[in-house]
């Protein structure tokens, strides 16, 4: 068994794989405390920070963390590596990587050629290394543009996700938080509902409502019912409308197993919905989520630290080509991301690893009741997401999900990022907005409420 | 008017609960809106940290036998960071529960609401008994800084056949108080939640009536006996009427709450 060794101040600290190597040098959190792999003091976590600043990135391509013969995400990770995008970082340190991606060589097209060169465990290694302000520098100068019906991930913009659910499904109920959502420009990334009855029937009858609705205001933007993929697959092999498939992935087999998905599951539907040719501007079909503690809740985590799990559960999502990739960071609950400050670290090492690996990258800024947060936090984290040059976040009326019971964004909140900071919508769905009278040619919202009026007006 | 843009859509506020039609404040909520939200996040977290008045709880329950244990959880801090300290009973607690054979018996836990619990537990317990007549009721077992499994350890330690543990479920900004019940046949430590059976979102705004959950506990409790088994076995039979569980409907991640 490999041995790693740091003295530090006098204290010599060893560790025993390279996957305790990763956990203990894992900023604090609750759901690494719950699985027992966290630091056990804050100096033995710079002494596995040290470790791991040392330690060769092409380790990382000959040592596994999830075995590979029983893991088909190692599988994905190890076969689809490409050696040569990895060459201009290839003898570099963990250490020296870091201060690479800081430095001004690492520019956005050398980033983007250098995506399927890095593996999650190379990215969530790095991530470890790098403060806050670090993963938003890095993160805010990699460009990952994707396209459906509006083109998403562009320079000066910030997509949004309207999210209207209904604790009932009720068609009008949604018709009305959708149309709320529309009035503050929100919803270019798409129009998502997670529904509260997960079956076929439930799913095809939003999916026509939502087909009827983009169609008859001429929206650029496209739909989306959260459901679970082989429900997608038999949806689209009756013939509804879809635009998009959604899944819930995970970085290990087994955690993936929980949420009764394969690699060949996600295949078979990434295919099935290209061949619908419903796009216009692109042909990213696929809105994937994520979130730290899910191969843990699902007890699949091998001993591995949530994070860098988390990172290869991009993997995953990459092999699809995904038009959105959004990992709900404070929705699973205090026992995995304790606080605020929990909360925002992780939707930072989120959208960074994932954009530096070539994601459209986006968060769902939330946490529940029982999590030590409030909306404070929500401010923080999203405004530091909008510098990191997140491709979208999720917004719901008065930022208080109905249905799933917990706090996002309000519509609201996108609306401050557009006037605080100049950040616009999609070019398709701006262009959209103007013609509605919904926003000025600063992209700020219209006072009059007329737009507005005339969404009311076309929907009755 | 103020400064404040009129939102027209307020009248289709009827359609749906949600916090639609608030208006704006340039692009931040209006004051009373934000004041309105603050109002029921305090309240949501209050009913998460707020301690269980066991003595008060117990009044409730005069005229029965009233058992308290704690989980091995010794604060509010360490029983949400450490869900399974808050499924085990703490040191010497086992020691306070006596055999008592018998076909059912109800355990209160505090879970994430003890305004849930303090409010509804009681009456729910007394409308399931109305209609548990002829079965052998063991004593209720209040069980604080708790989580659904330590149901398990009570219940074989009581030689219970089935519990009826009744929880403080996860609070909504909208409802704090939601209640919810779990029927386990055969309590024993590390039986998995596909074995139990569970009614969700039991409290008076507009959630699920003592009645019917009362109902819902004795046709659920007399098949459970009957079938020597609770979960997806016996779900298959349930009572199609049963309301769906929203707090329970997270397709996006399987968040554990119990």
């Amino acid at each position: 068994m490999a041995q790693y060794r740091c003295n530090l101040g006098g204290e010599l600290f060893r560790f025993d794989s390279l996957g305790e190597v990763m956990a203990k040098a894992t900023p604090g959190r609750s759901g690494d405390a719950l699985a027992g792999l966290i630091a056990g003091s804050d100096v033995e976590r710079v002494a596995a920070q040290m470790v791991l600043a040392d330690l060769p990135l092409k380790d990382f391509l000959s040592q596994a963390l999830v075995p590979y013969e029983t893991d088909e995400v190692t599988r994905l990770i190890m076969d689809s590596h490409d050696t040569a995008a990895f060459a201009p970082v290839s003898h570099m340190t963990v250490g020296q990587f870091r201060d690479w991606l800081l430095s001004d060589k690492a520019t956005a097209p050398v980033l983007k050629s250098l995506a399927p060169g890095l593996t999650p465990e190379m990215v969530a290694a790095v991530s470890k290394l790098m403060r806050n302000r670090d993963l938003i520098a890095v993160a805010r100068k990699i460009d990952v543009v994707t396209g459906f019906r509006s083109t998403l991930g562009l320079p000066g913009r910030i997509g949004s996700r309207l999210q209207p659910n209904h604790p009932a499904d009720d068609l009008k109920g949604i018709v009305a938080s959708t149309l709320d959502g529309l009035s503050y420009a929100v919803g270019d990334a798409v129009i998502g509902i997670n529904p509260a009855t997960d079956n076929i029937p439930t799913a095809m009858s939003l999916l026509s409502m939502l087909d009827e609705l983009i169609a008859r205001y001429e929206i650029p933007t496209q739909s989306c019912v959260l459901t679970h993929v082989t429900n997608s697959i038999e949806i689209m092999n009756r013939g509804a409308p879809l635009d998009l498939v959604f899944q819930s992935v995970a970085g290990t087999q087994a955690a993936n197993d929980g949420f009764g998905v394969t690699l060949s599951m996600l295949k078979e539907a990434h295919e099935a919905a290209l061949s619908l040719n419903r796009g216009t501007v692109g042909n990213n079909v696929m809105y994937f989520e994520t979130g730290q503690g899910s191969a843990l809740s699902a007890e699949a985590h091998h001993g591995i630290d949530q994070q860098t799990l988390e990172v290869r559960a991009y993997a995953v999502c990459r092999a699809f080509d995904p038009l959105i990739v959004n990992t709900v960071v404070g929705f699973i609950g205090p026992e995995y991301l304790y606080d605020g400050k929990e909360i925002i670290r992780a939707g930072l090492e989120d959208v960074f690893c994932g954009k530096l690996l070539g994601l459209p990258m986006g968060c769902d800024v939330c946490y529940t009741n029982h999590a030590e947060a409030d909306q404070n936090d929500m401010d923080v984290l999203m405004t530091l997401l909008a510098d990191a040059r997140a491709h979208f976040l999720i917004a719901v009326p008065g930022a208080d999900d109905i249905m799933l019971n917990y706090q996002s964004l309000s519509f609201h909140d996108l609306a401050y990022l557009r006037n605080s900071f100049g950040l616009k919508a999609a070019p398709e769905f701006e262009t959209w907005l103007e013609g509605m009278g919904l926003i000025n040619d600063h992209g700020h919202l219209i006072d009059s409420g007329q737009g507005a009026q005339r969404l009311l007006e076309a929907a009755s | 008017m103020s400064d404040i843009a009129k939102d027209p859509w307020a009248k289709l506020r009827a359609a749906t609960p949600a916090r639609i039609g608030l208006g704006r404040s340039g692009a931040g909520l209006p004051t009373s809106d934000n004041l309105d939200f603050q109002f029921a996040h305090a309240r949501a977290r209050d009913a998460v940290h707020s301690a269980l008045d066991v003595a008060a709880l117990e009044q409730q329950l005069a005229g029965h036998e009233v058992i308290h244990v704690t989980s091995a959880a010794p604060d509010r801090a360490s029983y949400l960071r450490r869900p399974d300290l808050g499924r085990r009973l703490g040191a010497g607690e086992a020691a306070k529960l006596p055999t008592q054979p018998c076909d059912l018996m109800f355990v209160i836990a505090d879970g994430l609401s003890s305004a849930a619990v303090q409010t509804h537990a009681a009456a729910v317990i007394a409308a399931a008994l109305a209609k548990l007549a002829g079965l052998a009721i063991g004593p209720v077992v209040i069980a604080t800084q708790a989580r659904v499994a330590i149901g398990d350890e009570i219940g074989q330690a009581i030689r219970a056949r089935l519990t009826v543990l009744l929880v403080g479920e996860r609070p909504g900004l909208t409802v704090a108080d939601s209640l919810g019940a779990y029927l386990t046949y055969g309590p024993e430590p590390g039986i998995k939640d596909s074995a139990r059976n569970c009614l969700s979102n039991i409290h008076a705004k507009g959630g699920m009536s003592y009645d019917l959950a009362a109902e819902k506990i004795a046709w659920l409790t007399r098949a459970a006996l009957r079938m020597e088994l609770t979960g997806t076995g016996l779900k298959e039979e349930a009572d199609p009427a049963e309301i769906p569980d929203a707090s329970d409907a997270t397709q996006a991640l399987n968040t554990p709450q119990t």
